[in-house]
């Protein structure tokens, strides 16, 4: 048992990076765009927010394995010809930008009206009073959502392997292919994942900490 | 008479389809402190907030030095953009019935942080300022302190000290005792008072009305929506015309008792 996983792991070491490159893409793409339509939605005009709304609510309904195979097959017959990997990243930052919009709102939302009246009153603009004031208070509520979604980024990434992206998932598979063992892969495949998720854990419970300290309520 | 600071005409303001503004005239000339008084709802806080261009109104005009205040022009129907409508709040200081003070920055980053973002001054200019004001109100020795670390009649000296801190040409006073308790009210009271001694104009809503009658230059009542009386604190109050003034200054007193 030990013995197979030994031997696997030097050609799982590629497969692994792609799929932190996936995960992190992921993770960084929908971060911007969720800060950006996050913010929008929630002080935006009404035109503005209901197709962010629209967006986001149907990004989250669809199953994530079917947004994949959308774009996938979906993107060359628009004319648009992405590679197996991008294809798969921009599916699943979509479905990550998703969540982050919500995240985002819900964050904001969360601040008293009060404080954004305080911050016009010393008149700061609109992009100061969001730096100062606003995001400095949100971020609190925003952290421990959005760190979930991260790990989650990182399972979903797993996905990619579907339409023949070689990440850690797909790597996996192919020593199974050689050696028929697939317990001590699979189980070496949970063990990594865990690994990841559990140092993001970590790294979040501290980042929480620190602005729990710095944001005393 | 000196051209006055603050200058309201015909100040309309609806909610849906209630009327909470109905032709407010008001002028403040500067140094002056004005008191305004009235039942609740009568749309106290909604002339302050559109005085400083918190909420849109729907006729009328509110100007500061003569500039309008929340639109291209008088009349207009523009709204100014978010811009020049912060430039024009940099120059109204308002104080608030919750405080609403910064609750993740220390007394003196509330103060000081109009004074570098609005005012551009240099990092240690401002926290001097801040810290000036912050002496000026009694907090020297609480400058550190977070907003949750202090009592609410400190609070709001803080939130007094950001708002004058920005040498504001005039400052807006809601209610600025009535969420603290009764022996807390007395220190911030002062730190207005003073405040008036030295000139500043003030267009302040309150029901101290032992405040409003000595400290008060001018006192206007609000009723639904109106200026329904005006005139010297003594007058006004001590002389109420209307049996709508008699009734709410009854009211006050009953409870202040
Ligand atoms: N955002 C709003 N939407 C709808 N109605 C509002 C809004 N803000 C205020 N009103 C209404 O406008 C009227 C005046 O409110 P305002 O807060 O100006 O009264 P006020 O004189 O300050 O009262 P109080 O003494 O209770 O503070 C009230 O009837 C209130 O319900
Ligand atoms: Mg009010």
């Amino acid at each position: 048992m030990i013995e197979a996983m030994i031997y696997a792991l030097p050609f799982l070491g590629q497969g692994f990076l792609v799929t932190l490159a996936v995960s992190g893409l992921v993770v960084a793409g929908s971060l911007v765009l969720g800060l950006v339509l996050g913010t929008a939605l929630a002080f935006g005009p009404v035109w503005l927010g209901l197709p962010i709304r629209a967006f986001a609510d149907t990004a989250r309904a669809i199953p994530l394995i079917v947004l994949i195979f959308t774009v996938y097959y979906g993107l060359p017959a628009l004319g648009v010809n992405l590679s197996p990997f991008w294809a798969a990243v921009a599916a699943l930052t979509l479905f990550k930008t998703g969540h982050v919009i919500e995240i985002v709102r819900g964050a904001i939302t969360s601040i008293a009206a009060g404080q954004m009246e305080a911050a016009k009153a010393i008149g700061l603009s609109f992009v100061d009073r969001l730096r100062y004031v606003i995001f400095p208070q949100a971020v609190r509520r925003f952290l421990p959502p959005w760190i979930n979604s991260v790990t989650d980024s990182v399972k979903g990434s797993a996905l990619v392997s579907l339409v023949g992206v070689v990440d850690l998932m797909m790597a996996i598979q192919q020593v199974i292919g050689r050696t028929y063992q697939p317990m001590p892969l699979y189980l070496l495949g949970a063990i990594i994942y865990i690994a990841v998720n559990a140092s993001l854990s970590v790294t979040s419970r501290r980042l929480e900490a620190r602005f729990a300290r710095v944001v005393a309520s | 008479m000196s051209e006055p600071v603050l200058s309201i005409r015909g100040l309309t303001k609806r909610f849906g389809t209630t009327t909470v503004l109905d032709g407010v005239d008001l002028d403040v000339a500067r140094g002056e402190v004005l008191v305004v008084i009235g039942a609740s709802g009568s749309g106290k806080t909604t002339l302050l907030r559109c005085v400083n261009a918190l909420v849109p109104y729907d006729a009328g005009s509110i100007t500061l030095d003569g500039v309008e205040v929340g639109y291209t022009a008088p009349g207009s129907g523009v709204r100014r953009s978010d811009r020049a409508l912060s430039a024009i709040r940099a120059d109204i200081g308002m104080v608030f019935q919750m405080f609403n003070l910064f609750p993740h920055l220390s007394a003196r980053d509330n103060v000081a942080l109009g004074l570098k973002v609005t005012r551009g001054m240099a990092k240690r200019e401002a926290v001097a300022r801040a810290e000036h004001w912050l002496a000026r109100v009694g907090l020297a020795d609480r400058m550190d302190h977070l907003p949750s670390q202090l009592s609410g009649g400190q609070q709001q000296r803080v939130g007094i000290a950001r708002a004058v801190a920005m040498e504001p040409k005039l400052l807006l006073l809601d209610e600025i005792t009535s969420a603290l308790d009764p022996e807390l009210v007395g220190e911030v009271l002062d730190v207005v008072r003073g405040l008036a001694a030295e000139g500043m104009t003030m267009l302040m809503v309150t029901h101290e009305m032992s405040f409003a009658r000595d400290a008060g230059h001018r006192v206007v009542f609000m009723d639904q929506g109106r200026i329904a009386e005006e005139g010297v604190p003594k007058e006004v109050l001590g002389n109420p015309r209307s049996e709508r003034l008699q009734r709410f200054l009854r009211r006050i007193e009953l409870r202040t008792e």
